[in-house]
């Protein structure tokens, strides 16, 4: 799950971690507002669910509050496209309106999961602000990696090693020291996947500041932050994958014609890989679940049918515990409800699948059955010609 | 032989009197498992379906000798169960349960380290010895007594695989759905040794997914270790990149994780990679020089 900037900053700030003062704004006149408080002179920041703002034209330094006016009003009147938006944009609803500082270096600090071995890991560079893969790549001497011992926590002398090879000496250094601390405490305290400052900075006045912070929450974990929620912002989101996250539905949303309905994420993966394959384009990756139920079934069926790129759907259940007529009679029902005649093939395995075939062919719907997944997703790209 | 269980393994339920934990420990019976015993705490004394129930693990383990758990503890819970079924000298847990917070998993590793109890999972479908013993919730009767080992990050996807697998008239030794999650117990590496050391095991397949760095690992491991054909099939080959495919780990960041290197990789490394989910059974009667 993803906040923006300004929640991120937010929270950081309240462990003790210094970052600039702000204010968010909804409306274009509080964005004028907001910069007469911070002098004239300011940051305004578009608020999205994506990195590359800056390069995209949705962050900018103004000198006077009626600049800061004009250059919201653009922004909450066109979409943002970012290298990590895709084509389609996203709509900025919200920005944030910054102090400007003075900056004396930049960089880059993040904590987030290290799978290898399996312990929180810490990341710092003194080449801040820039695309950090590219670091990784080009130099990946100047990255420090520091594994932290989940029993021992993370100890001032290791944060220590790292403000050091920061280049940072003196009160900063020990300012690098607490700010690490305060980090991983955030961390551990808020159930983070990824919390990432670029660029962490030192302002000419020698102070250590968070310009940025990106954070991701660990999706298992909302059951024990009732805050979360409340802190999506839904007009960041595809609307048919937040109907999609009420009935405990993987969605996302592709560019093809083909819907897909599927249990189990690898399975779902390689049924889109297949109808690729056989010159099909899929519009959607959909995960029912492992064990596909007949209401989750319908809702799936429902929710790929409200994208009008659909042209037709694909069923691919490998029920084995679920019976097949159940989840037969779970698509002829969504599929009735929403006088569906868009072709189908449905492809299941499982117990009493003679059964839920029969139920299909004699529904009255546009379905065929078939007995593979190959052979399935062979007739779906013909049946769309 | 086989790796992990047998017709003799003896398995407990943690969280048998829940829904699906109830549901798939008969299941897991009717198939031919010895499920000894069921524990929630709190509901000790008890018979379910003419299962007895435990307070503790503990307990189970000493009135009735199991090894092996079967963990359907719902999430916030869960990482407590698994170190329960450590502490209580166990020698698998195989954990089913899905959506457990990665900072609950982090420390269950770390003390696992240190122990003799193997884990499976968690968010997995568990662990099969055909015809002898199921610890999950896969479907049994795709399954065939045979000589392939199978280890898998994926569930229904593995259910496809074994099934083709069964239809090319490849038995299976042993099927372990390690999980999809990014912390868990057994690696691929891990169960490749086992497969690797297991007489009846003639050849592996092997499910990857798109994310993480697991595969790569197995595929140098098998370059260097591996006694026995492997074949492979990894998912997610046409995933846009940045796009959670269901999976917490199946993610492709900062163009890692992608399903066109770790194929690169295992084919360098002598892995049988099907070019198509539905060339599975067919990629591994390749690498066993069957056509």
């Amino acid at each position: 799950m993803n906040i923006h900037e300004y929640q991120a900053k937010e929270l950081l700030g309240s462990y003790e971690i210094p970052v600039p003062r702000g204010r968010v704004c909804l409306t274009a006149d509080q964005v004028e507002r907001a910069a007469k408080m911070m002098g004239g002179r300011c940051m305004v920041k578009a608020q999205v669910y994506a990195g590359g703002r800056g390069k995209a034209g949705g962050v900018k330094l103004v000198h006077h509050p009626e600049q800061a006016q004009d250059f919201a009003k653009e922004l909450f009147g066109r979409k943002l496209v970012t290298k990590q938006t895709g084509p389609e944009g996203l709509r900025v609803r919200r920005i944030l309106v910054e102090e400007a500082v003075e900056i004396a270096k930049e960089f880059y600090l993040s904590i987030t999961l290290d799978r290898e071995s399996s312990r929180y890991c810490i990341i710092a560079s003194a080449q801040g602000g820039i695309d950090i893969e590219a670091v990784a790549q080009k130099s990946p001497e100047s990255i420090h990696v520091l594994t932290i011992d989940p029993f021992a926590g993370l100890r001032s002398f290791q944060a220590r090693k790292i403000a050091l090879a920061l280049g940072l000496s003196g009160s900063v250094c020990e300012d690098c020291v607490s700010l690490l601390l305060n980090l991983y405490k955030v961390c551990l305290a808020k159930d983070c996947a990824l919390i990432e400052i670029n660029p962490l900075v030192v302002t000419k006045a020698g102070w250590l500041m968070a310009m940025d912070a990106k954070i991701t929450f660990d999706d298992n974990a909302v059951f024990r932050h009732r805050e979360y929620p409340d802190m999506v912002d839904y007009s960041q989101l595809d609307p048919l994958e937040i109907t999609a996250g009420k009935y405990d539905l993987a969605y996302i949303k592709l560019d093809g014609s083909i819907g897909c309905l599927v249990n189990g994420a690898g399975l779902a993966m390689a049924t889109l890989d297949v109808l690729h394959e056989c010159g099909g384009r899929p519009a959607n990756f959909l995960d029912v679940g492992g064990g596909a139920t007949r209401e989750k079934v319908a809702e799936a069926f429902k929710i790929i049918l409200q994208d009008s790129d659909v042209q037709g759907i694909f069923v691919n259940i490998f029920g084995g515990i679920m019976r097949c007529d159940v989840i037969a009679q779970g698509i002829i029902e969504a599929a009735s409800e929403v006088r569906c005649t868009l072709p189908i093939v449905v492809r299941m395995d499982g117990s009493q699948v003679e059964e839920g075939k029969r139920l299909l062919t004699e529904s009255g719907l546009n379905v065929q059955c078939s007995d593979t997944l190959g052979d399935g997703a062979q007739r779906i790209v013909q049946m769309l010609g | 032989m086989s790796i992990l269980l047998n017709k003799d393994s003896k398995v407990l339920v943690q969280g048998m009197t829940g829904r699906s934990g109830l549901f798939h420990a008969q299941a897991c019976r009717e198939y031919g498992t010895q499920i000894v015993a069921g524990v929630t705490p709190g509901r000790g004394g008890i018979h379910v379906e003419g299962i007895p129930v435990f307070n503790t693990v503990e307990e189970a383990v000493r009135v009735t000798g199991a090894t092996v758990s079967m963990i359907f503890v719902p999430p916030p819970s869960a990482a407590d169960a698994i170190l329960e079924a450590a502490n209580a000298g166990l020698e698998l847990a195989v954990c089913i349960t899905e959506g457990i917070p990665v900072a609950d998993m982090v420390p269950v590793k770390a003390l696992l380290a240190g122990m003799q109890m193997q884990l499976i999972g968690p968010n997995c479908p568990g662990v099969i010895t055909p015809g002898q013993c199921k610890v999950g919730i896969m479907p049994g009767y795709i399954h065939k007594p045979g000589t392939i080992g199978v280890v898998s990050r994926s569930g229904t996807l593995t259910y496809e695989a074994v099934k083709q697998l069964t239809d090319a008239s490849l038995g299976q030794s042993t099927c372990v759905g390690i999980g999809g999650d990014p912390i868990i117990g057994l690696s691929f590496i891990d169960c490749l040794k086992l497969f690797n050391d297991d007489p009846q095991t003639e050849g592996v397949f092997m499910i990857g997914e798109i994310g993480g760095g697991a595969e790569e690992a197995a595929a140098r491991w098998i370059k260097e270790n591996m006694k026995k054909p492997v074949a492979a099939f990894i998912a997610g080959a046409t995933a846009p990149p940045g796009k959670r495919m269901g999976h917490a780990g199946a993610i492709i960041t900062g163009g890692k994780g992608r399903a066109a290197d770790k194929i690169r990789i295992l084919s360098e490394c002598g892995v049988t990679v099907a070019t198509s989910p539905t060339k599975m059974g067919e990629a591994m009667r390749l690498a066993l020089g069957r056509k």
